[in-house]
């Protein structure tokens, strides 16, 4: 564990160097954000019965999405990561006595709690924001205690997720292909574009049993309040199902990619 | 100590000739040709001993150093150390192990080389008193004072190394795989790393095994050399014993002042510019004194110098020789 924690240690020291990007990021979060919560509320205004979620509820989501953007996002890869894969710097991590799964999934965590750390600012100012457009904190105590687990373990959905693309490079060498294919999928399926509340019921029934529904659609909802009570718990349970299933998938397949991986060149 | 038996490994390597037709053509069917890293290798290094590893390139060197550290598989064949096959018991083979590799990097681009530091001493586990001990001595042997605040990206290439080679060091292993460790660095720090190699090797035991393409790395390190060409090992012996193989004669580099001398029996011209001479010399014809004596009673000698056969140029027969 100890070993897992200074990996986290320097890939947090190592993430929090890049100023200008936070500061950038924070800056589109917050346009992005403001964007989107002025296209919904022509909407809601167009039509206020027909809206799926409370508009409060909404505009938490959106807002919430923005400030743990980075935390949830599934393809903030590590360079690093994909450049050993690449130039086979990966030989050294290969001689480290420690399991390179757990290696990575601290690295790929680090780097987005580090990045994620310097958004929380964007809290304050939204949720100073007058009505309509502000975030609203939860409706109750219950749904903020929910939530925070709900996030940890979102967290480490989109990063086991991300594991497997990485063991994909063992035998694809190269990241972009599954990059791409997988951005194109969970900006949609995770709930990323549209909340899955404003998709049409079919769709909604397939996408709310993926591992993808197990993402950011479970703490933004929580925390907004549209998923409450026991539904909560059961979205948490829901979770920790794919948290472990996917682990032992990732673990499986780098297991068996290892043993066949050759470090190429001298 | 290291038994590595009758190891095979061969690698599949796509293939294609240059040009767009050939392009389009190997997206639907490639061609692979097998190449024959290692062929039936096999040697024994005992516990403390300093091992060069020479070979032309793509000799299977690298392919050797990969399977001895655990992280490849070879085709067939055995390998153990300290009681252990490296790529079935991997994470508890590499804890006994240090490896630089050269052309590879392992610390943080981007953060002090100290904090790539505390890193493998938390991976390794090793204990907070040995690190800081083993840190004083690496620091002060390497010289790296200075550099643990620099992020990696700014060191040079030899910096660089040297906070390589510390690095691969901190857990006290028992065994050392460089693999060309001196590729890049000045004269200065060439010295001053093979000088720690040694120290390492005579004060703490560690057995060493190097590949370098620097004959000169293999001259001041190694009592001990394996010749590996095609995938096979081809020589296995003292570097005493190689060059006494190779011929024996002496280059004789003087200088003089005044008239040209003539050469003698046994001496061959090799290169002659005003006042100065380079002669191959037989030293079972005509011993070197007696060449110097003869040359000296011509002219006015202002400097002689004589060497044997470089390990540069013992090698690059022993190349010819094996065809490879």
């Amino acid at each position: 564990m100890k070993t897992y924690l200074a990996i986290f240690r320097i890939r947090f020291i190592h993430g929090v160097q890049y100023r200008i990007v936070v500061f950038s990021r924070l800056f589109t979060g917050f346009l992005w954000g403001m964007m989107m919560v002025l296209a919904y509320l022509a909407f809601y205004r167009a039509n206020p019965t027909n809206f799926p979620m409370e508009l409060s509820q909404l505009v938490s989501y959106m807002w919430m999405q923005q400030v743990l953007l980075i935390l949830f996002s599934v393809v903030f890869t590590d360079n690093e990561i994909e450049s050993s894969v690449e130039n086979g710097s990966i030989a050294y991590e290969l001689v480290r006595p420690a399991d390179l799964y757990g290696r990575w999934f601290s690295r790929a965590c680090a780097s987005r709690v580090a990045f994620t750390v310097f958004s929380l600012p964007m809290l304050i100012v939204v949720l100073l924001l007058p009505e309509p457009y502000g975030m609203s904190l939860p409706p109750d105590i219950f749904q903020f205690m929910m939530f925070l687990p709900s996030v940890i373990l979102a967290l480490g959905v989109t990063v086991s997720f991300t594991m497997l693309m990485y063991v994909t490079m063992f035998y694809t060498i190269s990241f972009g292909g599954v990059y791409v294919m997988v951005i194109a999928a969970t900006a949609f399926f995770t709930g990323a574009v549209v909340p899955f509340p404003f998709l049409p019921p079919p769709v909604r029934t397939v996408l709310e049993v993926l591992p993808f529904a197990a993402m950011q659609n479970m703490p933004l909802r929580i925390y907004s309040g549209n998923i409450a009570g026991t539904d909560a718990l059961r979205g948490i349970v829901f979770q920790i199902f794919w948290l472990v299933l996917l682990i032992a998938a990732g673990k499986l397949l780098m297991h068996r990619a290892l043993k066949k991986v050759i470090v190429q060149g001298g | 100590m290291i038994n590595f038996q009758n190891i095979n490994k061969t690698y599949r390597v796509a293939k294609r000739k240059a040009g767009f037709g050939n392009a389009v053509k190997a997206l639907f069917s490639r061609e692979y040709e097998l190449v024959h890293a290692l062929n039936d290798v096999s040697f024994t290094i005992r516990d403390g001993e300093m091992v060069g590893y020479i070979g032309p390139n793509g000799a299977g060197k690298s392919t050797t150093i990969k399977i001895m550290c655990g992280i490849l598989t070879p085709d067939s064949g055995l390998c153990d150390i300290g009681g252990r096959t490296p790529w079935k018991e991997r994470v508890a083979h590499v804890r006994e192990i240090g490896v630089v590799f050269g052309q590879r990097s392992q610390l943080w681009w981007d953060v002090p080389v100290i904090d790539s530091f505390e890193l493998i001493r938390d991976i390794y586990k090793v204990d907070e008193k040995l690190y800081k001990h083993n840190l004083d001595e690496l620091s002060a042997l390497l010289d790296l004072t200075e550099l643990l605040k620099t992020p990696a990206r700014s060191l040079s290439l030899g910096q660089r190394m040297r906070c390589e080679i510390a690095a691969s060091l901190l857990h006290n292993p028992k065994i050392l795989f460089l693999d060309e460790p001196t590729i890049g660095l000045d004269a200065v720090s060439k010295i001053a790393v093979r000088h720690f190699i040694k120290k390492l090797n005579i004060e703490h035991g560690t057995t060493v095994i190097l590949t370098t393409h620097d004959m000169q790395d293999i001259e001041a390190l190694t009592e001990r050399i394996l010749l590996i060409g095609k995938g096979r090992i081809l020589l296995d012996g003292s570097l005493a014993e190689l060059k006494k193989r190779s011929s024996e004669r002496k280059t004789l580099v003087v200088e003089y002042n005044g008239n040209s001398p003539e050469i003698g029996e046994g001496m061959t011209l090799s290169e002659a510019k005003e006042g100065r001479l380079v002669i191959v010399l037989d030293p079972a014809v005509l011993s070197v004194s007696n060449a110097i004596a003869h040359l000296a009673a011509q002219t006015e000698l202002t400097d002689v110098s004589v060497s044997g056969v470089t390990a540069e140029e013992m090698v690059a027969a022993l190349y010819k020789e094996y065809r490879i």
